[in-house]
């Protein structure tokens, strides 16, 4: 009892995980695996104990490392780095594993590891390393090797996000701001002058003034405005109109009038009003772009693939990239590696875990001859296949070349008032010009004219729009629901249907809970924890917690055969625990999927992982039957059907063995049956119709693991929230219209002063920012209202 | 009054230098990545010697 007591109390130094098997102790320091515990001795080598001490137990564990040896061909490596010369070389990874300042030390003086390596810089939030180090003295793949020794294994993938991001960046926007914040400045500064009126000492000022706004105008509306009349040209090409189309109308009429007034000195100009505008039209554009660092929404197969693949020619094994595969190659698969191609297997005992493609969980046996779907992940010993089709071509990659993606044409709320709105404003401009031109004032009807386009402008409407929506996003990511954008908060306040998947969605594997089917004496637990003792396995570790056993017999013959499980011969009886490869005779009828454990071939019993279903989730249905016409769409077999029919209401559609093309054509159907359906899914099997869906979600217990691309990411402890989300995205675009209404009320105190010709310059000046200031304030209070009401604050 | 021109071309050419700052600091990266330097700087310089041993 005193022993137990002592092996559970004790803290992983390294990684800070509960020590459930043997206690493994170095300078004082407990470890809890062999890991955990050659990290710690590769940095007290090299003195980096600093590591443990900005934080406790900073480390993580990780699994079997992957092989590099793709890393040493030139074509491969010339994908990954980013600049290369005789001596020296730079490349930047992402390491998923980064996530507190102790990392960023140790990551940053990885020079004291090798010194070939010059230097390593983090960027925190986005998990990027960028290494740049001597490539006489070390290859990539030596620099990788090191990564991956001390628990930072970086992720390389087909589908470079690293790269990707870099070209995201949207500098040329700040850029823009700050132009137009710079010029909005100055211009203020020489336009206080004519507001205060002039004494007759300083009207000779009143020229330079005048020209130098004009001169500031110019970079405003030529380079900062100049994405506004792209924009409203191609809609008006394609015979619509959309709000940047009257906002390029005021843009340049306001830039004409102020031109005139200089050049004939006819009055102060606009050149406040015009500068004011461009600047918080460009501040509302830049608070649209949120951008998430660490996330990525829109990953395809290409993320869950390795850049590499190890082939074999003429029996030599030869790594190749995975984009220079061709028909007839052949590919070695090791345990725990992807089939990358569709292809058929030649030689080896093919159990292929197909849940990325399927959603189903229990591996298939494969026989030879047969051909093998991309994204297949082997189990077991390594298998030699055959290339029928191109990586880009397979059964699953076809799900994101399908043209069924381009009807989601999506329509904000902007775009659709702003063509009312243009037409409202040309009818009282051109009826307010007519109605002087008829009294006989030319100069007044032009007046009039220009003025009522410039003081009717959108400008609050492109505002609140962005203010409102961004507002929302920010409280959506403090509870776990990461949006895409602005627009896509609007598509989810439009669905109707929400569409579940059931594995990984309604389900979780975290927490699960194990359970026994068979009986096991005291004896025999003590002999089964003395064999799983020695296994790093995540399993092995749960059924140790769960048997709670202190005492071990010694060991002997112990292996570990991966994806299969492991034996050993444990006080003169032989243990084996593992799938049922592992197993010396076959059990019948076929047991549930788990670990099966056997004692001198003797079945004892297997250890199950409970599907657990999410907590709430009876609270999380009842609530959305109100509103929305619910679905399940499962790729695995009915064996939870009864269960899961208990949480929906009997009208409810759930259907079960359902491939990624029946997931994708479901909602297509309801689509074409006039519903917005939300999708809810996790795997690569849904990623067609997350893809297809109004609007869809990818949930996920851990924010770094890899999801496919979607409109928005969501935690699986936050899928309570899902109503009060959807709530909290009505209520916003309701506060979008009302600070519309808010909006067309000033539009009305100036539209007064501007069909009677009389508008000053002063009056446009004031009333735009006092428009703009009520509008954000009114915004984000509101949106902090109703976030409150919808308890997300 | 006259001296106004020189001042209001003094403010000007100040005001444009910052402008150009900003821009360089952006061409330049610098607001790239704002959160690791605040917690690199918390860093020791000197390794210290681990209080343990």
């Amino acid at each position: 009892m005193e022993q137990q007591k002592v092996s559970t109390a004790s803290l992983c130094y390294h990684c800070g995980e509960e020590i459930t098997g043997i206690d493994r102790v170095i300078d004082n320091k407990h470890f809890c695996c062999a890991g955990c515990q050659g990290v710690y001795q590769i940095l007290s080598s090299n003195n980096m104990c600093a590591y443990y001490t900005y934080n406790d137990a900073p480390g993580k564990r990780f699994g079997q490392s992957s092989h590099f040896e793709y890393l040493d061909e030139s074509t491969i490596i010339k994908q990954i780095i980013d600049y290369q010369d005789e001596k020296n070389t730079i490349v930047t990874f992402y390491i998923p594993t980064i996530h507190c300042s102790s990392c960023i030390w140790l990551l940053e003086h990885l020079y004291k590891i090798n010194p070939a390596i010059f230097s390593s810089r983090i960027d925190f939030l986005k998990k990027q390393i960028t290494i740049s180090f001597n490539n006489q003295e070390l290859s990539l793949r030596a620099v990788v090797e090191i990564l991956a020794e001390i628990g930072y294994e970086p992720a390389i993938n087909l589908q470079d996000v690293v790269k990707e991001n870099n070209h995201s960046v949207n500098k040329s926007l700040i850029l823009k701001v700050a132009i137009a914040g710079f010029c909005m400045g100055n211009v203020m500064l020489f336009s206080f002058p004519e507001y205060f009126g002039l004494s007759g000492l300083e009207q000779q000022f009143q020229a330079l003034f005048g020209w130098l706004n004009i001169a500031f105008s110019i970079p405003v509306v030529f380079y900062c405005g100049r994405d506004y009349f792209v924009s409203a040209w191609n809609s008006l090409k394609h015979q619509h109109v959309n709000l940047d189309t009257p906002l390029a109308l005021i843009i340049m009429v306001l830039f004409l009038r102020t031109a005139y007034s200089v050049i004939f000195n006819a009055g102060p100009g606009f050149a406040d009003t015009l500068t004011g505008l461009v600047f918080l039209l460009l501040m509302g554009k830049w608070v649209k772009q949120r951008t998430y660092h660490h996330i990525s929404f829109d990953r395809d197969y290409r993320s869950y693939f390795p850049i590499a693949i190890t082939t074999l020619q003429d029996g030599k094994e030869k790594p190749k990239a995975i984009n220079e595969l061709i028909i007839g190659d052949r590919l070695w698969i090791r345990n725990g590696e992807l089939v990358p191609a569709d292809s058929i297997l030649m030689k080896g005992d093919a159990w292929l875990d197909m849940s990325f493609v399927t959603g189903e969980t229990e591996p298939q046996q494969k026989v030879l001859g047969e051909i093998i779907y991309a994204g297949g992940k082997q189990l077991g010993e390594g298998i030699e296949i055959e290339v029928v089709k191109n990586p880009s071509q397979s059964y699953l990659t076809s799900l994101w070349n399908k043209e069924n993606y381009t009807n989601n044409f999506k329509q904000n709320f902007n775009d659709s008032v702003a063509k009312y709105f243009s037409v409202m404003v040309f009818i009282i401009a051109f009826v307010a010009m007519g109605y002087w031109f008829l009294n006989g004032s030319s100069v007044k009807a032009w007046a009039a004219f220009t003025a009522v386009i410039i003081v009717a402008c959108p400008c609050v409407l492109a505002l609140s729009t962005p203010f409102t929506l961004s507002a929302i996003l920010s409280v959506f990511d403090k509870k776990g629901f990461y949006v895409k954008n602005t627009d896509a908060v609007e598509e989810l306040a439009k669905c109707n249907a929400i569409v579940f998947d059931k594995t990984g969605t309604l389900t979780t594997t975290e927490n699960a809970n194990l359970f026994f089917i068979g009986t096991l004496s005291d004896e025999e637990k003590k002999l089964t924890v003395s064999l799983l003792n020695h296994s790093s396995h995540p399993l092995s570790r749960q059924i140790l917690k769960r048997l709670a056993c202190g005492s071990f017999y010694p060991i002997s013959k112990y292996k570990e055969i991966p994806g299969k499980g492991i034996k050993g011969l444990v006080n003169n009886q032989m243990v084996y625990a593992g799938n049922k490869l592992i197993l010396p005779f076959d059990i019948k009828p076929d047991p549930q999927h788990g670990v099966h454990i056997a004692i001198n071939s003797v079945y004892k019993g297997t250890f199950v992982i409970e599907q657990q279903w999410r907590k709430g989730l009876i609270n999380l249905i009842s609530k959305l039957e109100d509103t929305f016409n619910l679905k399940v769409l499962s790729g695995d077999t009915n064996k939870d059907g009864e269960a899961l029919k208990k949480f929906f209401l009997p009208t409810a559609i759930i259907k079960f063995e359902q491939s990624p093309q029946d997931k994708l054509e479901a909602i297509l159907a309801q689509q074409k049956a006039g519903e917005n359906v939300m999708m809810l899914g996790d795997g690569l099997n849904d990623a067609g119709a997350l893809k297809q869906s109004n609007f869809g979600i990818a949930i996920t217990d851990n924010i770094n693991n890899f999801t496919p691309g979607c409109d928005a990411i969501l935690k699986g402890s936050s899928i309570h929230y899902l109503p009060n989300f959807y709530q909290l995205s009505r209520d916003g675009l309701k506060v979008i219209k009302i600070s519309f209404a808010i909006a067309i009320a000033y539009n009305c105190i100036g539209l007064y002063f501007a069909v009677q010709g009389i508008l000053y310059p002063l009056v446009a000046a004031v009333l735009m920012p006092i428009s703009t200031i009520t509008i954000i304030s009114f915004t984000s209070i509101a949106t902090r209202f109703f976030a409150r009401k919808n308890h997300l604050i | 009054m006259n001296i106004l021109y020189f001042l209001v071309g003094c403010s000007l050419l100040m005001a444009l230098i910052f402008l150009g700052a900003f821009i360089w600091s952006l061409k330049n990266g610098q607001h790239d990545d704002v959160v690791t330097p605040a917690m690199r700087m918390l860093f020791d310089d000197e390794i210290k010697k681990n209080p343990d041993e």
